[in-house]
């Protein structure tokens, strides 16, 4: 649990991080919160000659609504988003996903941008992203790129950022009208990772039937994904228990492949993931009433 | 009237210090000039080392040492075993590997270097050559005279083969009505302390001192081991055990890297420091369980079980730890339970494995045989459509103690139980009647809830000399200060119990002062006089007895100073509330008395000067707490997840001194047992890879995974101290594993289950409820 020796830069700006990205290349690493790069450190998984860390940089953390649409810095960190007044009404889907999210120092020191960056399968905020419908906006020496949530996550620990890249920002619209979410996840009992998590987005229109319908399941596949025959199966409908079961059966159907450990099977995966997603929708759908 | 401490939920003096982090473990001691040690161990389960080139190593700046087995097997003397079984086989245990290694985690070489991050790097540029030979993983097929050896020497694997019991087992087995087999496992699982080991050596050549701070339970007999490793006096060698964050019997021993780190800073003339991370720690510090068992035991229909046979193949791992061979032996010895049973029998099979070896973890072969004793009478109760409750009650003693004890077929003298005592406060407590309706009820709903009880006896206060390989007594010096300040130097070597704080209790009551006037003294060889360590629930029964016959020893004689002080006879002087008051009313405080046995100006002509009174407690038995458990749990149908609804324990450990701190015993008990009924195994592939190498796979119970715990007690006093205290730290761990396991098995039974090994996952439970095959 030693790690190799690194050099150690702390960026004062974001310019300042992607100028020094650019220089160092593939022998750098960025350092948001620490929690997944310096277990791999000490382990000697990831061996980088030099660490850009971001945790100076003031002004990639922030929780913000601007015409519409809600914008959160990829500093931020998960107790921030745990504790947001402005998420808690307008999205309360990501402080539920941040209260089951680690432990109180995970929370205290982790950030979104870092445990999105990372992709690790088992994480629980590419769900609630997923299920947002969100961007991410990676910024490059060119400038800025917003990358659709569903394009982001390419495979295990694997995103569409290109290595010049920082992840900068997540943004997406408001829920508007009716809302119902929820994440639910059943924690491997180890590490606290979703063996499945299920995050849910619904909105509902005047007669009470599904407007729109978001669904990230994360932890079954070795890519999170969107549940999309999930959200169709909803979509128009009203939300009895029946449309909810009969939807959820289409839980694993993007799960091109499973995860599998010695705790859980990828068979059981699935059939969880089909019983968390059933009992998310429940719960969102009862919570838009 | 002074302030009696005995009895009372005093707050632990310990914890300021620790929830503050002003404690100091081993690596919150810094020596200036200090070189650190990194370990390179294997990275195959069984192999033949063909070649190590350590040149690179060397050459690395920084680097002040690389050793081999080549350097140090022959310079340092064998990692001792103190457990001794006849016709045992003991392989030669060198602090390094020689020609084979024999687990992953398996030391080959030592670097030392000025910081451990060299030492790391230093580590990866050891080139070793091996030979893979296949692994020997499981405890039952190492048996197996087809197996490969892992030892040549001893020519097979296995251990040793042992025979115990008492009764004729075979006629008791013929003349029951109904004999219930079943195969049953105690998985192995680490011990996980919250704080690794780590070991800190100086040596002053100038003095031909060393010492070593090492996070030990004992102190003493670590001593007493390392100085014969090394060929050092013992009374140059001093060990100190400073904070130590937990041991669960993993520190009850003495490891290869104490000795080698002392040997090495006496070698390089600097102090050396070696902190254990975490993954090292469950690859390379001992584990615990490990048991493939086999029960028979045969009933009569009123339920009379008539013997008790248990048939096991016990993992040692691949070498002997300090008590290794002896934990199945334990197994043996409380197989009884709380029955009266007349035959019982248990054939053990030790065998040589590919893995880390087994040693003592909390219960150390108690919590195995009250596991299978209880599922047997699950089992009977199940075969005979009896209750739990029922099947217990009528194979229960009467209530026994004082010149009483009760004998069982494993040659155990019970010292004092109430079984009955504890399970009817335990079914009030927890309403049993209502809890079965409630049950029925549910079952008709298609839920799936279970009930269920164990009750449990174990072995304690280890324990009479004659038993144990190094002594089983404990020692304890208690010193009044001219102030009046009491010093108590112990023997034994609490971790986080709370002996600071209880034996200061008892020290207060007995010598009329406040609990913060005593101060608690362990652990360091130089200071406390020799003593045997803290395992086996024997701080407070043995460790505080010995510090209470002291205490007596101070009374006698400050009765006397004051009474010569008093000018009185002191037959007639009496002693209360810090005050002795001669027959005229006349009376002197202690801490006059105190003062004036320092300042000796005016002393009994037979008296010497001074309040100090040292004892050495040996007991003439062990004790036996006891209790009942009950567990109520919830099945998710859908997911196989287990809920835990309730958990009502109700726990006689004899006389309590501080019942928050048997509280916290009995709390932290549970959660380990928890830990093995539902989540914890350690898993080995088939090519003997550690799978379960760190907490992101190995379940280590969390707050949010446990339930709300519902205790009481009953107080039945043990005859074998004076203060008729029994001891606790094993407790939960040896009660409640048992209660889990049958209740979820009681909340699957409508589905035809009577058994399941833990840990009892629900991927299993799905699988149960859907009648798909198991999962390994």
């Amino acid at each position: 649990m030693i790690p190799a020796s690194f050099d150690y830069i702390a960026a004062k700006s974001l310019d300042e991080a992607l100028s020094l990205l650019a220089h160092h290349k593939d022998d750098a690493k960025l350092l948001a919160g620490g929690h997944s790069l310096l277990p791999a450190l000490k382990l000697r998984l990831a061996q980088p000659k030099v660490l850009i860390d971001l945790g100076r940089i003031k002004d990639l953390s922030y929780i913000r609504e601007q015409g519409g649409q809600i914008h959160i810095g990829a500093m931020t960190t998960h107790f921030q988003i745990e504790t947001s007044d402005l998420l808690r009404h307008a999205c309360p889907l990501l402080p539920e996903t941040a209260t089951n999210l680690g432990d109180m120092q995970v929370r205290n020191k982790g950030t979104i941008g870092g445990s999105l960056a990372h992709a690790d399968p088992a994480a629980d905020w590419p769900a609630a992203v997923l299920a947002l419908g969100a961007e991410i906006v990676a910024a490059g020496p060119k400038g800025d790129r917003a990358i659709k949530a569903a394009d982001f996550f390419v495979e295990l620990f694997t995103t569409a950022l290109e290595p010049h890249e920082v992840l900068k920002e997540i943004r997406f619209a408001a829920p508007k009208g009716r809302v119902g979410q929820c994440y639910l996840k059943f924690r491997h009992p180890a590490s606290g990772f979703a063996v499945v998590g299920v995050a849910v987005s619904l909105t509902l229109d005047g007669s009470g039937k599904c407007q729109s319908a978001g669904v990230g399941v994360t932890g079954v596949s070795p890519k999170p994904y969107r549940a999309a025959a999930v959200e169709s199966a909803l979509k128009g409908k009203a939300l009895d228990a029946k449309t909810l079961a009969d939807a959820s059966a289409h839980a694993t159907k993007e799960a091109v492949r499973t995860n599998a450990d010695i705790f859980a099977t990828g068979e059981y995966r699935q059939h969880l993931a089909q019983v968390y997603t059933r009992r998310a929708l429940e719960t969102a759908a009862s919570r838009a009433k | 009237m002074a302030e009696k401490f005995v009895g009372s939920s005093v707050k632990r003096t310990e914890d300021p210090r620790l929830i503050q982090g002003l404690a100091h473990y081993v690596d919150d001691i810094k020596l200036p000039d200090t070189l650190h040690a990194v370990f390179l161990r294997s990275i195959h389960a069984h192999a033949r080392i063909k070649k190590i080139d350590t040149a690179a190593a060397e050459k690395l700046p920084g680097v002040v040492g690389v050793y081999t087995g080549k350097d140090l097997s022959q310079k340092i003397g064998p990692v001792p075993c103190g457990a001794a079984i006849p016709e045992m086989k003991t392989p030669d245990h060198r602090v390094l590997a020689t020609s084979k290694v024999y687990w992953v985690g398996h030391p080959v070489a030592m670097v030392v270097a000025e910081n451990k991050y060299i030492a790391r790097d230093a580590v990866d540029l050891i080139e070793v050559e091996y030979d893979e030979l296949p692994a020997v993983l499981d405890e039952e097929k190492a048996a197996d005279p087809k197996s490969p050896v892992i030892h040549e020497k001893i020519g097979s694997n296995v251990a040793y083969k042992l025979t115990a019991g008492e009764g004729d087992i075979e006629a008791a087995l013929k003349s029951a009505d109904k004999v219930i087999k079943q195969k049953i496992l105690n998985r192995r699982l680490v011990p996980i302390a919250m704080e690794p080991r780590g070991v800190l050596a100086r040596y002053y050549p100038g003095e031909q001192e060393l010492t070593l701070w090492t996070s030990t339970q004992i102190p003493h007999l670590a001593r007493t081991q390392i100085s014969l490793m090394l060929g050092f006096p013992e009374n140059k060698l001093r060990l100190i055990a400073p904070e130590v964050g937990g041991g669960f019997g993993s520190k009850l021993n003495v490891y290869a890297e104490e000795a080698m780190l002392g040997w090495a800073s006496i070698q390089l003339g600097r102090p050396v420091k070696w902190i254990e991370g975490r993954r090292e720690n469950m690859q390379a510090t001992i584990h615990g369980r490990g048991q493939t068992g086999y029960i028979e035991i045969g009933c009569k229909k009123d339920g009379t079980i008539t013997g008790f046979r248990y048939n096991v193949f016990a993992d040692m791992g691949s070498y002997f730890q300090l008590l290794t061979p002896a934990v199945p032996t334990l197994t043996g010895l409380m197989l009884s339970g709380c029955y009266k049973i007349p035959a019982i029998q248990m054939n053990v099979t030790a065998t040589f494995t590919n893995k880390m070896s087994t040693d003592a973890y909390r219960g150390a072969g108690r919590p195995e045989a009250t596991y299978v004793i209880e599922r047997a009478m699950d089992l009977v109760a199940a075969e005979l459509g009896m209750d739990v409750i029922e099947i217990r009650r009528k194979n229960f003693p009467e209530p026994f103690g004082g010149d009483q004890p009760f004998k069982t077929a494993t040659g155990l003298f019970y010292d004092s139980g109430n079984y009955q005592g504890a399970l009817d406060k335990a079914i009030k407590m927890v309403d049993y009647a209502k809890l079965r309706d409630d049950q029925k009820k549910a079952r008709s709903e298609g839920r799936l809830v279970g009930v269920g009880v164990s009750t449990y006896v174990e072995i304690c206060a280890m324990g009479p000399s004659a038993a144990l390989p190094a002594g089983g007594w404990e020692s304890a010096t208690v010193r009044i200060e001219p102030t009046c300040k009491i010093t108590i130097l112990s023997g034994a070597s609490p971790h986080g119990q709370g002996q600071e704080t209880s034996f200061s209790q008892i020290a207060a009551d007995e010598l009329g002062v406040h609990v913060n006037d005593c101060t608690v003294i362990h652990g360091d060889t130089a200071v406390v006089q020799y003593g045997i360590g803290t395992f086996g629930s024997r701080g407070t029964a043995v460790g505080g007895t010995a510090v209470y016959m002291s205490l007596q020893k101070l009374k006698e004689k400050a009765t006397k100073l004051a009474a010569h002080l008093l000018g009185a006879d002191p037959a007639g002087v009496t002693f209360a509330a810090g005050k002795f008051t001669a027959m005229d009313g006349k009376s002197i405080t202690i801490q006059e008395v105190a003062l004036g046995a320092h300042l000796a100006k005016s002393l009994p002509p037979d008296m010497e000067p001074g309040l100090s009174a040292t004892s050495f407690f040996e007991p003439k038995n062990f004790t036996f707490p006891f209790g009942t458990h009950i567990c109520v749990v919830e099945i998710d149908r859908e997911t196989g997840e287990i809920n835990i609804q309730r958990y009502v324990a109700v726990d006689d450990c004899g006389k309590v001194i501080n019942p928050m701190l048997v509280h916290g015993q009995v709390h932290g008990g549970i959660v380990q047992s928890l830990g093995q009924a539902l989540y914890e195994e350690v898993i080995y592939d088939d090519q003997g890879q550690l799978l379960s190498g760190s907490l992101m796979e190995y379940a280590v119970p969390k707050a949010a995974q446990i339930p709300w715990f519902e205790l009481d007690r009953t107080e039945t006093p043990s005859p074998v101290n004076p203060m008729g205290v029994k001891g606790v730290g094993e407790a939960g761990s040896i009660g409640a594993t048992p209660a889990i396991v049958a209740a979820v098995v009681d909340a699957l039974a409508p589905l035809g289950v009577r058994h399941l090994d833990m840990p009892i996952k629900p991927e299993n439970v799905w699988r149960i409820i859907n009648k798909k095959a198991a999962v390994a």
